[in-house]
């Protein structure tokens, strides 16, 4: 036993392995969802809060700088799989940061699944249980794996086991249609991984972690083998134009799979984009910072847009996701850039900035997102609430526990991803080429449009469906949620607070990564424990402690003397109705309605289908419909095309002989 | 801490809170003046204030806690915007734990609080101001942190009392960034202060108004907070730009107690000066219809890049 806990590694394997098991055991009693609920899913939450230990362990115990020795001392060969291919695991920095990620995650997740997935669901209980277990193994096998063979298993494993929760409902023709097209953009996005793969084994036929490091490639392979990483892992984060699976998907999911994808599997695919271009590429190139930085920004924008446009709201929260994996996809660019600079001499404390830093905001980012996605659908009315009109919702909210408001704190006052990422592209402004040197503010222009539309989408999701009126009749029948649910939620909100809170500890633990990629790390001396100094010459400083404290004392302060020097006396009587009978739900606004601004300004944003009456209509209807325009342009022409290759395939298959022996006669004639 | 530097912190802090009714007080009097009219008294703000604490607060049957919080929280914030802002002298404690980008993030956390106060009720006016304060709101934040960029580029720094120190010391030439984001400041200031081209502050019950809008069922001591935050949110956004654009006459660096002192009829005189070209701005220019104002404002962010563009490619 003492063997098996003695290094991080084999002890996550134990973890991992228990998720296996505890899914199986939803088997056991397979349409008991009181079982699952009441034992499977706790202990999965408790197993994720042992990961998430066991990856701050693996973390803080990777040694600063990397010998052999101790490089073999994080890995682990098992003798599973194809003959000749045993699987070779490894826990290092990085994957520690996201095993933490994984477990801090799921715990939150679990408990509020618990909750959640008492009521019957389409797919049966034990079945879910498996599936939910399975998925959430395959992504701590995703971190661990150090060839590209157990890399690809674990990888297809979460694809296929988060397709089958994706479809949990799937009676539902619509949600079936969703669960197609996630499936088939993953599988087009794991064969940009596949090549990407083969091209970094650089003829040497070996597919581990180790032989893709020293493989040297050619300029050109190399470049070829991160673009394929990135549309591969692209196509998982969502980025622009691969996002379309994204809307579709995450609503279609119930609440805890689609907090699960978005918070935890998306940065899956930002592990994966790290691993290949920092740790297994090793030297970049300027360029390759460029694309994703270009690719993320726009995201950013196109994300945040549709966002503000939308009016099912667990959409919105997917749009907002977009978000997300751009931070990451920029933290890449940053550092790649940055490592270019670094090649002609920029100073080393820099470099280690601009990988560290956005690294941290991230982070931040991503619970902050995760707590949204389950919180919604808290006022959830029904299993077919996804056809709901969203904008319900309102009066209920008003019982609600700390959970919600510690999100929104967390989201609005402790702006710290953007405060991160504004310096980084404020004062980064020393890469060689002067064209890239001019684009770098206007991407921490185009962060502060989009840091300040978030602002917007967050006012108009919380007021639209926790504030004013009850905009719907089913909102008499609602009902809080459960007592696991709301735990579930409190730890992520709590999460997300202690990040905004101790910036410092956590970008000092991330430095760690940083060293291992040999990159660098945020120089840290001298400051005191509540202070955060990303770049001392600048002297630019943030302690969201102090600023915390500031901003409560002020309040706190007001709200004393107001209360000392005057009478307290409140008489309620009913809204000011401009003296024309009562206020109803229906004059508020929709969601839509609050999102008419956005929908006017970024109007080339949206292919959208209006229909307005005229002033002459006896029963005016006012509709429109917002639809995606890269849908329309890229994936629309798109489908003649696959129909058609997929008849020349068809045409071939025809299963007469004659062809079959053609085929042979060709490959014989090639050959 | 040293005492020299609390007292700055608590000079400057009791200055903003005592002279923003009187400077608001003061931009209407000019107005009065300038449209003709018979000028109210100077004090008259604080006596509205006065008048409002006094009251017995009315509140809508509907209300939740939010919006009984959000006028404290407003008020907060704006006292907290005003501890961080160097008017006076540049030795502010606080100001290092947040910069100028938190500065901004702090007035965004004002105006989310006040729209979703706004929006608590449920009545249209209230829903109507929430969602036009965020529109201007979401378009004069990014014209704003350029203006830091620019004026922390220059620096090298984006904590605001430094930012206000390096830009006095430099000689005494201006530059051309600053004086495009100078204009696209001035703009934005217009907007977010509920100011005549974008919303007309003399208006009450009226389609286009937009701040009013989300104040209509606030009374008592509430409105008098809310109102007194607005003053607060004026008297702030003035002294960025003095702290940006014309940042002589503040007691710079390790600056004692009789510098400080001195400071103090500079800013007077900066803040009677700023009032009356306030008040021009308002007289001679109409205001906009609500659609029109995202184009002033993206007007404002054209000049803002304006400004970055100027700075790196003429370094200046």
């Amino acid at each position: 036993m003492s063997a098996i806990l003695g290094s991080p590694l084999s002890a996550i394997l134990l973890v991992l392995c228990a998720w296996l098991v505890v899914g199986l055991a939803g088997l056991l009693r397979p349409n008991s969802a009181a079982f699952a609920c009441r034992l499977l899913y706790p202990l999965g939450a408790l197993l994720a809060l042992a990961l998430a230990g066991l990856g701050l362990w693996g973390l803080l115990d990777s040694p600063l700088q990397l010998t052999p020795a101790l490089a073999a001392a994080q890995q682990l060969t098992l003798p599973i799989g194809l003959p000749d291919l045993p699987m070779h695991l490894r826990c290092d920095a990085l994957s520690s940061v996201f095993l933490v990620l994984l477990g801090g995650a799921a715990a939150g997740i679990s408990i509020f699944g618990a909750g959640y997935f008492r009521g019957p669901q389409g797919t049966p209980a034990g079945l879910l249980c498996l599936q939910y277990h399975l998925f959430l193994a395959s992504m701590g096998f995703v971190l661990l794996a150090d060839d590209a063979y157990s890399f690809m298993v674990a990888w297809e494993t979460m694809a296929l086991s988060s397709y089958f929760l994706v479809v949990t409902d799937h009676r539902v023709a619509e949600i079936r249609k969703a669960g197609f097209l996630y499936l088939v953009i993953a599988h087009v996005g794991a064969i940009g991984i596949l090549l990407s793969f083969g091209v970094l084994q650089g003829g040497s036929w070996q597919f581990t972690f180790d032989a893709m490091r020293a493989a040297q490639l050619a300029p050109a392979a190399a470049g070829a083998a991160f673009l394929l990483a990135l549309f591969g892992f692209g196509a998982k984060a969502g980025l622009v134009p691969f996002h379309v699976w994204l809307p579709e998907a995450h609503p279609a999911a119930p609440s805890p799979v689609s907090a699960l994808m978005s918070g935890v599997m998306l940065k899956m695919a930002v592990y994966g984009m790290l691993r290949v271009s920092f740790d297994l590429l090793g030297g970049l190139n300027w360029w390759w910072g460029l694309v994703p930085i270009t690719l993320g920004l726009f995201s950013a924008l196109y994300g945040i847009v549709f966002a503000a446009a939308q009016t099912d709201m667990k959409r919105l929260l997917v749009d907002r996701e977009h978000r997300h994996p751009v931070h990451r996809d920029r933290a890449c660019a940053r550092v790649s850039r940055r490592r270019h600079a670094g090649a002609r001499g920029a100073r080393l404390a820099r470099r280690a900035l601009s990988r560290d830093q956005p690294r941290v905001h991230e982070e931040p980012a991503v619970p902050r997102d995760r707590s949204r996605a389950p919180r919604h659908r808290r006022t959830a009315l029904g299993p077919s609430r996804r056809f709901d009109p969203p904008h319900a919702l309102g009066r209920l909210a008003h019982a609600r526990g700390g959970a919600r408001d510690c999100g929104a704190a967390a989201a609005q006052w402790f702006r710290l991803p953007e405060w991160l990422l504004l310096q980084a592209f404020l004062f980064s402004h020393e890469v060689a080429h002067s064209f890239v040197n001019m684009l770098l503010p206007m991407g921490a222009g185009l962060i502060a449009l989009v840091a300040a539309l978030a602002g917007y989408v967050m006012v108009k999701f919380f007021g639209v469906i926790f504030l004013g009126q009850a905009r719907e009749s089913g909102l008499a029948q609602a009902h809080d949620p459960g007592l696991l649910e709301r735990a579930g939620l409190v730890w992520l909100a709590l999460a997300c607070l202690a990040l905004g809170l101790v910036p410092a500890q956590v970008i000092a633990a991330l430095s760690r990564v940083g060293e291992q990629l040999r990159i660098g790390a945020l120089p840290q001396g001298g400051t005191p424990w509540w202070l955060l100094v990303p770049i001392s010459d600048r002297q630019a400083s943030y302690a969201p402690l102090g600023f915390l404290l500031l901003i409560s004392t002020t309040v706190l302060l007001t709200m004393m003397f107001v209360g000392l020097l005057y009478h307290r006396r409140v008489s309620r009587v009913p809204a000011w109705d401009c003296g024309f009978g009562p206020l109803n739900a229906r004059m508020q606004d929709t969601a839509e309605g609050f999102g008419q601004p956005i929908r006017q300004l970024f109007e080339p944003f949206f292919a959208m289908q209006r229909h307005l009456p005229t002033p002459f209509d006896a029963e005016p209807r006012y509709q429109v419909t917002i639809g995606d325009p890269i849908w329309n342009r890229l994936y629309a022409p798109l489908k003649p095309l696959v129909m058609r290759v997929a008849g020349g395939f068809y045409w071939l298959q025809s299963g007469r002989i004659s062809t079959y022996l053609l085929y042979a006669f060709v490959t014989l004639i090639v050959l | 801490m040293r005492p020299i530097e609390l007292f700055t912190q608590v000079l400057e802090v009791a200055a903003a809170l005592l002279a923003a009714p009187l400077y608001l007080g003061w931009v209407n009097q000019c107005r009065a003046w300038l449209q003709n009219r018979s000028a109210p008294s100077v004090l008259q703000v604080y006596r509205g204030i006065r008048k409002l604490f006094h009251k017995d607060a009315i509140i809508a049957a509907g209300a939740s806690p939010l919006f009984r919080l959000a006028p404290y929280v407003v008020f907060g914030t704006m006292v907290a915007a005003a501890a961080i802002i160097p008017s006076m002298g540049t030795r502010l404690p606080f100001a290092t734990a947040a910069d100028a980008i938190a500065l901004v993030g702090l007035f965004a956390t004002a105006r989310v609080f006040i729209s979703l106060a706004a929006m608590d009720i449920g009545t249209p006016f209230g829903t109507l101001g929430a969602r036009r304060e965020m529109m201007v709101g979401f378009l004069a934040e990014p014209a704003l942190l350029i203006v830091i960029f620019v004026a922390s580029l220059i620096s090298m720094t984006t904590a605001l009392p430094l930012i206000s120190e390096r830009l006095a010391t430099q000689a005494l030439s201006l530059s051309p960034s600053l004086a495009f984001t100078a204009v696209a400041f001035t703009m934005v200031l217009l907007a977010e202060n509920a100011r005549i081209p974008i919303d007309n502050p003399a208006t009450h019950l009226e389609l286009t108004m937009i701040h009013e809008a989300m104040l209509l069922e606030y009374s008592a001591r509430h409105l008098a907070l809310m109102e007194w935050a607005a003053a607060l949110k004026l008297f702030n956004y003035t002294c960025v730009g003095f702290a940006l654009f014309i940042p002589w006459g503040a007691a710079m660096g390790e600056a004692g107690p009789l510098e400080l002192l001195g400071a103090i009829p500079i800013l007077a005189l900066k803040l009677a000066v700023a009032g009356v070209a306030l008040a021009l701005i308002e007289t001679v220019s109409a205001e906009l219809r609500v659609f029109r104002a995202p184009e002033f404002l993206a007007t404002a962010f054209l000049f803002a890049v304006l400004g970055l563009l100027v700075h790196i490619l003429l370094g200046g």
